[in-house]
């Protein structure tokens, strides 16, 4: 595989999986505003994914965006874990959706300014809804954690029960090593600290505690991942696994 | 007619209806970045709303479709994201016909379009498609929905 293929993979990969997990809360919301809410957060996550994976399918020239979604096992998918872990209870999931639009905000301003004219493009696209996403799990970070005493509570330990996933969002390897040199990628890196101010001050006017960046996750550069992703594969990829030449 | 008469297109264009709002054509949307003429080959480029618009596949189906019934079959369909689409591409005689329809068209303030009222109330940022908000108005306590800005 590439370098410019796989790199654009892992961006998808996070995307299409969190954009899943968003998409079971469907006719499940706490509100139907809410459900509305959740379901058009998925959706732009899934053009987003989709976006990517055509772009990734078309420098492999062999493959389709369909073929990346629904062909490869979980070992071949480079999704951060926190993008699969459980939708839980509401707050497990506007604290999952906040860390990770906090990240995208930073990191799409910075892909936008990529030499490759496709990523920017994406990119430039992506923030004018990332802006909203966050706007609006960042409202409902304080309702939940500066509103009553067990909301406070429930929120806080989705926060510390998350936390350990937060630290992949920074690693970089040989490959984005490469891209970064190139110009194309983004120094994930030196998002961390931009990342820390713009959680921090959330979570201070939440009346959360920021747990310490201690016993980090890792892996999922290498296809590492909780067993959650496997059955998220296994409801996603169902259709195509039982009958493999379905046609849309 | 197999000829470069680009008029002839986004005249055709014009006929097709947004899915979700059908008062409005594509062309008035603003989603029909370019049409031009290359080897024999009309060049239709297009550019999504929202990255997820589920409408995206259906107005590109529409599209081909009153194009054939025109009897143009030499065209293709290109997707561009770059210039990101932005509703400042709507026209005043558009937002007009939105407003007309019953939504509150793509201004900075939204306003309840049965009585004209400012004095109104944001329900949720997230309407029944990506592109609009829901708002109630507190003068004549109807809800509408607001089409985004963007
Ligand atoms: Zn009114």
């Amino acid at each position: 595989m590439q370098d410019l293929e796989k790199y654009i993979l892992r961006i998808a990969d996070s995307t299409l999986i969190i954009s899943h997990r968003l998409s079971e809360w469907c006719s499940k919301g706490p509100t139907l505003e809410e459900d509305i809410a959740l379901a058009n957060i998925s959706l732009d996550l899934l053009g987003r994914a989709n976006a990517l994976l055509e772009y990734s399918a078309k420098i492999n020239g062999n493959k389709t965006a369909n073929d990346l979604a629904f062909r490869r096992d979980d070992r071949e998918f480079y999704n951060f874990q926190l993008c699969e872990q459980e939708n839980g209870h509401f707050g497990d999931t506007i604290i999952r959706q906040f860390l990770y639009d906090c990240f995208s905000l930073l990191f799409f301003q910075e892909l936008s300014k990529s030499k490759d004219e496709t990523l920017s493009a994406i990119s430039i696209k992506s923030l004018k809804e990332i802006k909203y996403h966050l706007r609006h799990t960042h409202n409902w970070v304080i309702r939940l954690g500066d509103g009553t005493e067990t909301s406070n509570q429930k929120i806080q330990e989705s926060l510390n029960k998350i936390w350990k996933f937060t630290g992949e969002f920074f690693e970089t390897d040989d490959v984005d090593k490469k891209i970064i040199e190139n110009k194309i990628g983004v120094d994930n890196k030196k998002l961390k600290k931009d990342w820390d101010s713009l959680v921090d001050k959330v979570l201070t006017e939440a009346k959360l505690k920021k747990p310490e960046d201690k016993d980090m996750i890792t892996g999922s550069k290498e296809g590492i991942h909780t067993g959650l992703l496997e059955n998220i594969l296994s409801e996603m990829q169902c259709l195509p696994r039982a009958y493999p030449d379905a046609k849309w | 007619m197999q000829n470069g008469n680009l008029n002839t297109i986004w005249d055709i264009l014009g006929t097709v209806p947004d899915p979700e709002i059908p008062v409005i054509s594509v062309v008035e949307l603003g989603v029909i970045r370019n049409v031009e003429f290359i080897e024999n080959e009309y060049v239709i480029s297009v550019t999504p709303t929202y990255s997820g618009c589920p409408a995206v596949k259906t107005f590109q189906d529409d599209i081909k479709t009153q194009l054939k019934a025109n009897n143009i079959n030499n065209f293709k369909i290109k997707i561009v994201y770059k210039p990101a689409w932005t509703t400042n591409w709507m026209t005043k005689k558009t937002k007009k016909k939105l407003k007309e329809y019953g939504i509150s068209p793509p201004e900075d303030i939204a306003q309840c379009p049965q009585c004209n009222s400012t004095n109104i109330e944001l329900i949720s940022e997230f309407g029944a498609t990506a592109c609009k908000s829901l708002y109630k108005c507190s003068d004549c306590l109807e809800p509408f929905e607001h089409f985004k800005c963007i």
